[in-house]
């Protein structure tokens, strides 16, 4: 499997405390891959490092088939480069409605000019009430997305995602403060689109990551720590001791 | 369902040309020049230019209350535009008086001759007798209103570029426009600033070739011309803020970040957003200096981009009509109190003057606006269209500074 995010020698220090120490590691295409690692570890701002948030103070960072270094490129370079986020907590614009939040995010030229004046196709139309229907908010077009509960923010938030056709989607704790229903739901929306591109989801419920059935990596200190089927990682002595001996 | 399109929210904009156009027939029918003489022809000025503030009120509510972005300096782009449209005005009309003037000598005077003349008559105030660089264009009205568009977009462009390009944003963004303003104005108090320092640029009033007109007939026109420039700027400006423009716009004023990460450049919105505004607020300064007549450095004060912001909080936020409400009832309130027609109230120990005591009442407005009205004028329309506010239990609707207020967003 060729690397779709190739991340090699990185590392980030704020105000003298090292996030991330020398992290490397591949994403293949296609490949769906869970990162866990106790609080603290560096997984958020691995993140913030790929989209652009965080410059990283040595390291390359590249990505697809022509290795396009993204360390050059702005958070929206990034975006339309092909590499979608969904953060901690959900980030929608809740005082616009469901429709849209979608329409914002779909596939389309960014620039000002044609932002102006572009106006929504009958497909476009189409493709918002699939999307809408593929994460569960086929009858919640027209609501502010504000008065959403918590769990369809998140959907509503993975259904941009879904948008915007990313290669590669980033996903940071997407279980938190769901209910079980919802948690399921959301596992199999995530597996589900796993099979069109790569995904990286970050997570704490080792429940939630067993579902996904993936290979995982384990992360401490701002590096790798392990990686592997989550039965190997799991018995590993190193991960026991930092993460799981003290979960 | 459809999003709201521009022909969704045509409603309102219909309801606001129709009132704009019976308010213009009223006043044309009660003015001096074309109808019974029940209002004054300075009266007819007053409102001419309010609607000219009207309409710097929309760009300042487009790019404060809809994109989040508080400019303290929008009034510095009003300003420059009017001293551009004053540069022509002064040239064309001092020509008109040199030429006659030199048509009594008995030989034919030469170009240079009535350069000369014209320079001598505007720039004697301030001991010079030469056309300084920026009037090259001066002597041409279709350069000239180029100009006028061109020098405060340009600034606004350079300007803003430097801001966004390095993320400044909230206080910081409107601490550096109030700079901008203020520098810009101690620039052009100075008399070798080229135009003419603190004198600023007079006799606008009178428009070259248009010497037989009487002011009761020119204060119509320009009247005319300015609620049109309203009216075309209220359906540009509400079209600009729907579909999905106005909704990436609506998402920066929330939550930037966000915004970067669905692929848009939000450095490049609020430039396009920054420039965009300026203009509007030029033009305006075009169509209001003739009618103000004197134009100087007091103008760009940055105080006056501060009443910018106050006529729009109190008209509402991120709604047009609010900020072409709060800019024409404050404004109009303004020289009422401080043309001295208000009555002063004898407390017996202390006497009310409102020439004095206006800006106190005018920030106690605001202030009370501020706490308890966030919505301003727009809340008193929410009661007949039956929107409401949504129950967030207080929490904005976005992260950023800018961000909506749960009182002033729709449920
Ligand atoms: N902008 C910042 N300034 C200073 N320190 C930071 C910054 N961002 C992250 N850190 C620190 O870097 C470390 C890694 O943080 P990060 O958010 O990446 O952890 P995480 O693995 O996502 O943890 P969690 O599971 O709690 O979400 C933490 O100790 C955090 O305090
Ligand atoms: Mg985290």
């Amino acid at each position: 499997m060729s690397a779709l995010l190739e991340v090699s020698g990185v590392s980030v220090t704020f105000d003298g405390f090292r996030a991330i120490n020398n992290l490397s590691f591949n994403i293949g295409i296609g490949e769906l891959r869970a990162v866990i690692g106790p609080n603290g570890a560096g997984k958020t701002t691995f993140m913030d490092i790929v989209t652009g948030k965080t410059r990283p103070d040595t390291g390359t960072v590249t990505f697809g088939e022509r290795s396009v270094s993204l360390l050059s490129l702005s958070e929206a370079q990034i975006a339309r480069a092909g590499v979608g986020r969904k953060f901690q907590r959900p980030t929608v614009f809740e005082d616009q409605s469901v429709t849209e939040n979608l329409l914002m995010a779909l596939k389309a030229n960014r620039s000002p000019w044609r932002v102006l004046f572009w106006k929504p196709k009958v497909e476009d139309m189409a493709r918002v009430q699939a999307l809408a229907a593929q994460v569960g908010l086929a009858d919640q077009l027209a609501r502010k997305s504000g008065e959403l509960s918590h769990g369809q923010k998140q959907w509503l938030e993975i259904g941009m995602l879904l948008a915007q056709e990313p290669r590669l989607l980033l996903v940071d704790e997407p279980a938190a403060g769901m209910t079980l229903a919802e948690r399921e739901q959301t596992t199999a929306m995530l597996v589900d689109l796993a099979k069109t591109r790569a995904v990286v989801v970050v997570e704490h419920d080792m429940e939630f990551v067993r579902r996904l059935n993936c290979k995982v990596t384990v992360l401490h200190e701002g590096s790798v720590l392990a990686e592997g089927s989550l039965d190997h990682v799991t018995a590993n002595p190193q991960v026991i001791d930092v993460y799981l001996g003290r979960g | 369902m459809m999003p709201k399109t521009y022909l969704a929210q045509n409603r309102s904009v219909l309801i606001f040309i129709a009132c704009l156009a019976l308010f213009t027939l009223a006043i044309t029918l009660m003015s001096e020049a074309y109808g019974a003489p029940l209002i004054s022809t300075s009266f007819v000025k007053t409102l001419g230019k309010t609607l000219c503030l009207c309409l710097v009120a929309l760009a300042m509510d487009l790019i404060w209350g809809y994109a989040g972005i508080l400019s303290l300096g929008h009034m510095a782009f009003f300003a420059l535009g009017g001293y551009m449209a004053g540069m022509w005005l002064m040239y064309a009309r001092t020509e008109e008086i040199v030429v006659q003037a030199l048509a009594q000598s008995p030989l034919p005077a030469t170009a240079e001759e009535i350069t000369q003349g014209i320079a001598t008559q505007i720039f004697g105030v301030v001991g010079s007798s030469d056309f300084p660089l920026i009037w090259s264009f001066a002597h041409s009205f279709p350069l000239q209103m180029a100009m006028a568009v061109l020098v405060p977009g340009l600034l606004a462009l350079v300007f803003g570029w430097l801001a966004f390009r390095s993320r400044v944003t909230g206080v910081y963004l409107s601490i550096l426009t109030q700079a901008m303003t203020l520098a810009l104005s101690l620039y052009l108090f100075q008399n070798d600033s080229g135009l003419r320092g603190n004198n600023g640029l007079s006799g606008l009033q009178n428009i070259p070739g248009l010497g037989d007109v009487g002011q009761d007939k020119l204060s119509i026109w320009f009247f005319w011309a300015s609620a049109l420039a309203l009216g075309l700027g209220y359906i540009a400006l509400s079209f600009v803020v729907s579909g999905k423009f106005g909704s990436v716009i609506r998402a920066i004023r929330d939550d930037e970040q966000r915004v970067r990460f669905l692929g848009y450049s939000v450095e490049g919105y609020k430039l396009f957003l920054f420039t965009l505004t300026a203009i509007i607020a030029a033009l305006a300064g075009v169509l209001y200096y003739p009618q103000a007549g004197i134009i100087n450095p007091a103008e760009l004060a940055p105080i006056a981009s501060i009443y910018l912001a106050v006529w729009v909080a109190i008209g509402g936020r991120g709604r047009l009509y609010g900020a072409v409400i709060g800019a024409a009832f404050v404004s109009l309130l303004s020289s009422w109190f401080t043309g001295g027609r208000a009555p002063s109230i004898p407390l017996g120990f202390y006497t009310v003057n409102w020439v004095d005591w206006w800006l106190v009442l005018l920030g106690g407005a605001f202030v009370a606006v501020t706490l308890f009205a966030p919505k301003g004028f727009g809340g008193l329309f929410d009661r007949f269209s039956g929107r409401r506010s949504p129950d967030r239990k207080g929490a904005a609707l976005g992260p950023d500074d800018g961000s909506l207020m749960e009182k002033e967003a729709e449920a």
